[in-house]
């Protein structure tokens, strides 16, 4: 187990591959946020039937380009009662999980280079989901420290909504990703592609249920629409990033779309397969990066066409989808696979198994309902919003 | 498909018509009686119209134009009246294009044309003067370099003054009744309401859209 690159002991080789391997992936994820943010816009502008970006470089492509590098030349504000040193470490906070969750995701096969084998692949750690997850619970921090060292009240009610929503959410695509872990029975992030292989992508063998309650629970972990009450203009000016300008804003900015970036990257590691595809004899080391980017291309493009679509949801629609229904269809779906995989491992009848989980769920779907209409009752004025 | 269909409509949308152009290469043409920069027109023997009454800095709500008049030098005359705009300034800092000026002028000496595309990086380039406001000897307005002129514009400068020049009386609808300016000669009158409605029908619904 393991990335081979370190069997034989560390030398120069070694550290210079690893130091490649850092470059072309903190290289590929600012290209990658470049590219996001214009084809956000691209793609966003033609469902809206307008025209979008059209007038840095051809097709607009340098648009981000540009406004980056108007974003370093502007003023960097800081408010008079922020709290100086965390408003300047927020911003580092958001950025550095960001590029850290890549670390872990398998984006090709294994590769030689200068006799040694490697895998394309940062890290390898047999805890590689474990720290995704912990790389998005430090995300939070950046969005709540910011809103809090604001010192101002939009920031901070952005940032009470990002940790609370960032929470919720939190633990249905927990139990999303547990059920993958089951799927591969490791933590790590090239067991769980390599347990895919052939075709059998977690997306239907876990049936479709963790994938999209994934998707729902990545799409507001990432603050973005339907999800982004966190920085709803219309309420909260920009949320907990109104008191940022210049290159601080930038990272945020930077770090949010490269959240996009990694999360599809992490969707296409745990439910897609990763870089598995057809393989093809000619440049077999290059096809496998070619699947990858094309499943992340999709990925990239539903974030897209989800925004150009939903309208943004209200604060208690969010919560009752967060816990009354994604945590408890995830942590049902999580036991029933769990119930699936012993039965077949002790031999048990699987229609059996199967009608005993359909009924038991049915069971608790109605206790579910039954509370859920109790607390209303309990509640009113709380079930009159 | 109940939920879905947002996301069918939206999808659907990505190889539809656009309703937005690319503005800056591509520019859709200007209503009839859009107030742009002014210019100041010449009868057609180089005559300048402007007889330096001042009605136009008097109408003037935003008082952004000053005019001094002065008597006709007898061996050359500038404007075929007793007098002439001897100073004509416009500031385009404060002109607001209510085009009253326009209304106000007894001699159509000033009318506006379609160019709204016009920006300074300096407040003395915002103050237009005689030597910038009057027209070529071709009739056309003067192009400055900070100035937006799409060929075809030129042609714009003065077509849509009839409806609302003292003539513009409705019992004068289709009657010529202003003098010629250089280079066009007499313009044609506007179109009567009934046939210019007509003309203005959009062909079908959201007939303005443009593939991309």
């Amino acid at each position: 187990m393991g990335d081979p690159l370190f069997e034989e002991g560390i030398d120069l080789a070694v550290v210079l591959i690893v130091a490649g391997k850092v470059l072309v992936i903190f290289g590929f994820l600012l290209v990658a946020v470049l590219f996001m943010v214009w084809f956000e816009r691209k793609v966003i502008s033609d469902m809206q039937s307008r025209i979008g970006p059209n007038r840095a470089g051809p097709w607009g492509l340098l648009q981000t380009l540009a406004d980056g590098t108007k974003l370093f030349f502007k003023e960097d504000l800081m408010p008079d009662r922020a709290d100086r040193r965390v408003f300047r470490l927020a911003p580092f906070l958001s950025i550095v999980p960001a590029f850290a969750a890549f670390a872990v995701v398998p984006f090709g096969g294994t590769i030689s280079i200068a006799g040694h084998r490697t895998h394309l692949q940062l890290a390898d750690p047999p805890v590689g989901v474990l720290f995704l997850l912990a790389m998005s619970g430090i995300a939070v921090y950046g969005v709540m420290l910011a809103g809090w060292a604001s010192g101002s009240k939009y920031p901070l009610l952005g940032s009470v909504r990002a940790s609370a929503q960032m929470v919720s959410y939190e633990a249905a695509m927990s139990l999303a990703i547990a059920t993958a872990v089951l799927a591969a029975g490791s933590l790590s992030t090239r067991d769980i592609v390599i347990a895919q292989e052939g075709w059998r992508w977690n997306l239907w063998v876990l049936g479709v249920v963790p994938f999209v309650v994934f998707i729902i629970a990545a799409t507001a972990e990432l603050n973005r629409p339907p999800f982004d009450l966190v920085e709803a203009e219309q309420e909260l000016v920009g949320g907990f990033h109104t008191e940022y300008a210049s290159i601080s804003f930038a990272l945020f900015f930077l770090a949010e779309f490269m959240n996009t970036v990694t999360m599809s990257a992490i969707a296409v590691t745990l439910f897609l397969g990763g870089p598995n595809g057809p393989r093809i004899g000619f440049l077999p080391d290059l096809w496998p990066v070619v699947w990858f980017m094309a499943k992340l291309l999709l990925f990239l493009f539903a974030y897209v066409w989800l925004r150009a679509t939903l309208p943004r949801f209200r604060y208690d629609q969010l919560m009752d989808l967060g816990w009354k229904k994604l945590i408890p269809l995830s942590l049902y779906w999580l036991l029933l696979i769990a119930a699936l995989r012993i039965g077949r491992d002790q031999g048990w009848n699987a229609g059996v198994v199967l009608g005993v989980g359909v009924a038991v769920g049915g069971v608790g779907w109605a206790v579910l309902g039954a509370a859920l209409k109790q607390g209303a009752k309990v509640q009113p004025a709380e079930a009159a919003t | 498909m109940g939920y879905l269909d947002g996301f069918r409509i939206t999808l659907k949308q990505m190889w539809g018509d656009r309703v937005t152009n690319a503005y800056p290469d591509v520019k859709r043409p200007k209503p009839d009686r859009f107030h742009g920069r002014h210019v100041l027109n010449r009868y057609e023997d180089g005559m300048e119209k402007c007889i330096g009454c001042e009605l136009c800095a008097g109408v003037c709500p935003a008082r952004c134009i000053y005019v001094r008049g002065a008597d006709n030098p007898p061996d050359a005359p500038v404007s075929p009246g007793e007098r002439y705009g001897f100073v004509y300034e416009i500031n385009y800092l404060r002109c607001i294009h209510c085009d009253l000026c326009v209304e106000a002028c007894p001699t159509e000496a000033i009318t506006e044309s379609k160019l709204f595309e016009f920006s300074f990086t300096d407040r003395q380039d915002a103050i237009y003067t005689k030597a910038e406001l009057v027209v070529g000897d071709d009739g056309h307005p003067r192009k400055l370099p900070w100035e937006d002129w799409r060929p075809g514009d030129e042609e714009h400068t003065s077509a849509w003054v009839r409806a609302t020049a003292p003539s513009g009386d409705a019992t004068f609808e289709g009657r010529v009744g202003w003098s010629a300016e250089l280079g066009f000669g007499v313009r044609s009158p506007e179109k009567d309401q009934a046939s210019a409605a007509e003309s203005q029908k959009p062909a079908k619904p959201g007939g303005a859209r443009k593939k991309r």
